[in-house]
This record gives structure tokens, C-alpha cells and sequence, in this order.
């Protein structure tokens, strides 16, 4: 956490402003929205989808609209998911890849935020490796940009996490009537954290977090959910089970024995996909590390949903992104 | 006001069978039918029975071609258009329920090139009212109404379809 010192943040993540007047204005994290909220915009992402199928794939939506990717990280799907569900609505887009070296220093990041604000840019996705970025940038920016979280440390992953119930409710239209469970490295994942929320707001019954005690952190409990350390147990008769890669570059220091047990432990291997209800659907935020977290067979299989969970960002980031910006 | 149920077949019925012989003096043998939603959709369904074409009619949600997104922002609950033929060549009907300012044709329109390039497109709309703000005039229109700038006439269904005048408040 020694990150939020250094961009002069205070420690307690403090929700604010997610919603202003019963519309989005940041999308800053998940904890907080209001269930309809949640419905509205995978409704409008529905619509959106059919989108990608048009011979012409863009609306004019956005039209005159300046987005600003922000990534002090790196990433791949996140990054490309937005630039194409930007231009998708007819937005200009620009990809800035920030040095995170360069802007260390809590100034310079504001300088750097008050230069793109002299663009008069509209909007700014940030992903950022400390918890608690997004918010802090939120807080300084002139009041007509809208700012995304696409992912700030440990802290939240809210597009990602809407992708992923969106995804869900393609298989399971009831929240209310599902068992789901999320396998790995709960501690370190920011997408586990805003699942739980999502999930929790959707009033699903049964959530389940599985992992070794190492990276289950202290008190998950607390969030509405039952932690499993026996992976077989876990995922017994679950409809969703939701894997997460290890994320070594989070890691400070041993969590885990080595990958090759960790496999044998909370993989995902074909044998154990008697486990999961018949209906049963297994996802994975990517990027997959195969044979560590899960196994080609599975990740391959027809019972994975990982590239529809791809294909479906782009509309759930095309309903963020416009409902952000409306008035 | 409300139109009778008999009122509103009335004027379904004048405007298929003026689309029936617009179809015949054209010589447009098989056109796609496109309805607006939502009270141009449930039309556009009711002329494709009539006229005896297989499946439902084509819908257009023009939502997200509005042009006036950064006033009133986007409708989450928008129903999603179905476009299920290419319109590529094709003959297209384009029905709504009502043509009033022109906007919503110049919406739909424009989604329509965005799935290919038409032959041609008609407009056929069960009233057009006064307050046009676009060179935008229907081929085929049920009735002409003059109304009040603080009335509204929308369409209330699918079954029955019954025409309504509401204050805009409302």
C-alpha cells in the first residue's frame, strides 16, 4: 500500500461520487452502485451488442466526445476492449501509455491530468497498479470529465466485474437461483474484490471463494461470502466457477509452494468438471496462465466461456462509457 | 382524446392498402418491412401479416442515433434492433407511428446505411402532424393532424393499437 502515500492519498478508499443524480458519473467501483443501476447497464449493454454484428460496427453515439486511455499498467484485453467499445460509439480516442516512472511524484500525475484537461478531453479510463488511483484522480479533475476505473491496484476492477455478471446472466438469467464460485488468488485480485460486490448486489445466494489460506484474505467472510481451502469442496455443484490467475508481480513474497502444486491443488483440470452443476459455465478474466491456474483441456473446453467474456467487454464498456457521459 | 379501437383499424387499414398499391404502381415485388420502436414496431408486425410475408418485421431502435444525446442521454431499457435480412439492394418500408418533428426518421435512416445500401426507402407513418423541422415528408400517412405545441399523439398497444392525444406532460 506504500503506493497511495506517494500519490498522496489517503488510506481509507472512500466511495464517492459513483452515482450523481441517478446517472453515472464516474465508474469508479461497484460497491456502492444501486441494484437498478447494476440492471441498467447490462440492459443497455445487451443493446449494445448487436452492434459488433453490424456491417457498419459503430453509432454515432459519442460523436465529438475526446476519451483518454490512461494506463500506468499493463494490459491487453482491458486497453483494447475500451479503445474499440470508445470508437464503437464514434468517440475519438487516444491511448496515452504512461510511463510510470515518470509520474511517481504526486505533481507530476496532476500536471499530467491538467495538461490533458487543457485538450479538453471528455473522459479518462485509468488503470493504475495503486489502489485507490482512479478516485484520487476523480478528485482532481475539472468537474466535466468522467473518469473509469479499469483497474487500480488490489483495490477494484468494476468493468471487468460487470463483464463478467453480464456473461453470467447469458446462462443464468437469476441471480437469485445460482451457486458461483471464484478459485486462486483472492488476495491479490482486484477483479475478485468487485465480483463479490456485483454478485453480493444481485443478491446471489451462494458465493464462494476458494484458495489457499495465503491468499484468501483475513475477514473475506465479511463480504458476504464462504471460503473454501479444498477446491473440490468448493466448487461442488457450482454453476459458475470463475478462476483467477496467480499474480506474481503482486506477489512480495512466498505464497505458494510452487505453480506446479498450486496446479495440483486449485487447478482447474478436466477431472474436475464432474464437479460442477451440468449447466455449469468456467471463466477466467485473463490473462490465462495454462497449466498453473487452469489446464488447456479446460480453458479450450466447451463448458468455457473465456473469449465470450472478451467479446462481451466491449458492449458492457460501450454501456459504461455512454452512461457516463450522458447530462 | 382517445381514438376508438375502430378509429385507429381505420386508419391501419387505409395505409395497407395504400402501401398495397404503392407496391404495385412501383413494382416492388418484395420489400423489407422496418418498424421503429416501439409503436412503429407493433405496425410494421401487423403490415407484414397483412401483406402475407413470412417471420416478423425488421425493428429499428434509433436510441443511439439520436441527436440529442448530450441533452437527454441514452435510455437504458432500449429494446435492440433486429435486423435479421441484408438490406443490401432490397426495397425498405420504413414504418413509425407517428412523424412529427423528423428527427426519428433521420435517425432511422441513418442506422438503416449503416446494415447496407437500399434500393430505396418509403415512410409510411399512421399520422403526420404539424411541427416538421426536417425537408422529411411521408409517402404513405394514415392521417394529417394539426395539433396544439403542448399535445402529443402517441401510439398505445400492440393489441388493440389505439391512437391517443395526451398533454406533452404527460
Amino acid at each position: 500500500m506504500s503506493e497511495n502515500i506517494e500519490i498522496g492519498l489517503d488510506q481509507n478508499i472512500k466511495q464517492s461520487d459513483i452515482v450523481s443524480q441517478k446517472h453515472l458519473r464516474h465508474f469508479l467501483d461497484i460497491e456502492n452502485l444501486p441494484k437498478s443501476l447494476i440492471l441498467d447497464i447490462l440492459d443497455l449493454a445487451e443493446s449494445f451488442a448487436g452492434v459488433s454484428g453490424q456491417p457498419v460496427k459503430k453509432v454515432p453515439l459519442l460523436r465529438g466526445k475526446t476519451i483518454v486511455n490512461l494506463f500506468f499498467e499493463a494490459s491487453t484485453r482491458t486497453r483494447t476492449t475500451f479503445e474499440l467499445a470508445a470508437k464503437r460509439l464514434s468517440a475519438d480516442f487516444l491511448n496515452i501509455n504512461m510511463d510510470y516512472s515518470a509520474t511517481r511524484k504526486g505533481e507530476t500525475l496532476l500536471d499530467t491530468l491538467r495538461n490533458l484537461e487543457a485538450m479538453h478531453c471528455d473522459m479518462f479510463i485509468v488503470r493504475h497498479p495503486s489502489s485507490g488511483a482512479a478516485e484520487f484522480i476523480s478528485k482532481n479533475v475539472s468537474q466535466n470529465i468522467s473518469i473509469i476505473n479499469a483497474g487500480d491496484g488490489r483495490h477494484a476492477h468494476p468493468t471487468q466485474a460487470m463483464l463478467d455478471i453480464f456473461t453470467i446472466r447469458k446462462y443464468f438469467p437469476d441471480f437469485k437461483k445460482i451457486k458461483v464460485a471464484i478459485v486462486g488468488d483472492i488476495l491479490h485480485s482486484r477483479v475478485a474484490r468487485s465480483l463479490m460486490h456485483a454478485l453480493r448486489i444481485l443478491e446471489v445466494p451462494d458465493i464462494r471463494v476458494i484458495g489457499p489460506k495465503t491468499l484468501l484474505p483475513n475477514g473475506v467472510e465479511h463480504m458476504g461470502v464462504t471460503s473454501y481451502v479444498d477446491m473440490d469442496e468448493g466448487i461442488k455443484g457450482c454453476d459458475v466457477v470463475i478462476m483467477l490467475r496467480l499474480q506474481n508481480e503482486r506477489m512480495n513474497s512466498s505464497f505458494i509452494p510452487d505453480e506446479h502444486e498450486y496446479y495440483n491443488l486449485y487447478g482447474f483440470s478436466p477431472k474436475r468438471l464432474d464437479l460442477i452443476s451440468k449447466k455449469g459455465i468456467v471463466m477466467h478474466p485473463g490473462p490465462v496462465n495454462r497449466g498453473v491456474e487452469i489446464s488447456s483441456e479446460v480453458a479450450d473446453g466447451d463448458k468455457s466461456v473465456i473469449l465470450q467474456q472478451v467479446s462481451n467487454g466491449i458492449a458492457v464498456r460501450m454501456a459504461i462509457l455512454s452512461l457516463s457521459m450522458q447530462p | 382524446m382517445k381514438y376508438s379501437k375502430d378509429q385507429t383499424q381505420a386508419l391501419l387499414l387505409k395505409i395497407e392498402n395504400s402501401l398495397k398499391s404503392y407496391l404495385l404502381k412501383n413494382n416492388i415485388e418484395k420489400p423489407i418491412i422496418i418498424g421503429v420502436h416501439t409503436g412503429g414496431a407493433w405496425i410494421a408486425d401487423w403490415l407484414q401479416k397483412r401483406l402475407g410475408y413470412e417471420g416478423r418485421a425488421a425493428t429499428l431502435n434509433i436510441s443511439f442515433y439520436r441527436d440529442d444525446f448530450s441533452k437527454v442521454g441514452v435510455n437504458p431499457t432500449v429494446e435492440p434492433t433486429e435486423m435479421p435480412v441484408s438490406v443490401d439492394d432490397k426495397h425498405i418500408i420504413l414504418v413509425d407511428d407517428v412523424l412529427f418533428t423528423g428527427r426519428t426518421t433521420r435517425a432511422a435512416i441513418n442506422e438503416i446505411f449503416d446494415f447496407g445500401r437500399p434500393l430505396s426507402v418509403t415512410l409510411v407513418v399512421l399520422v403526420e402532424r404539424n411541427g416538421n423541422e426536417l425537408p422529411i415528408s411521408a409517402d404513405i400517412t394514415g392521417e394529417k393532424l394539426e395539433l396544439d405545441n403542448n399535445k402529443n399523439i402517441k401510439l398505445l398497444g400492440p393489441d388493440p393499437m389505439i391512437l391517443e392525444v395526451v398533454d406533452k406532460d404527460n
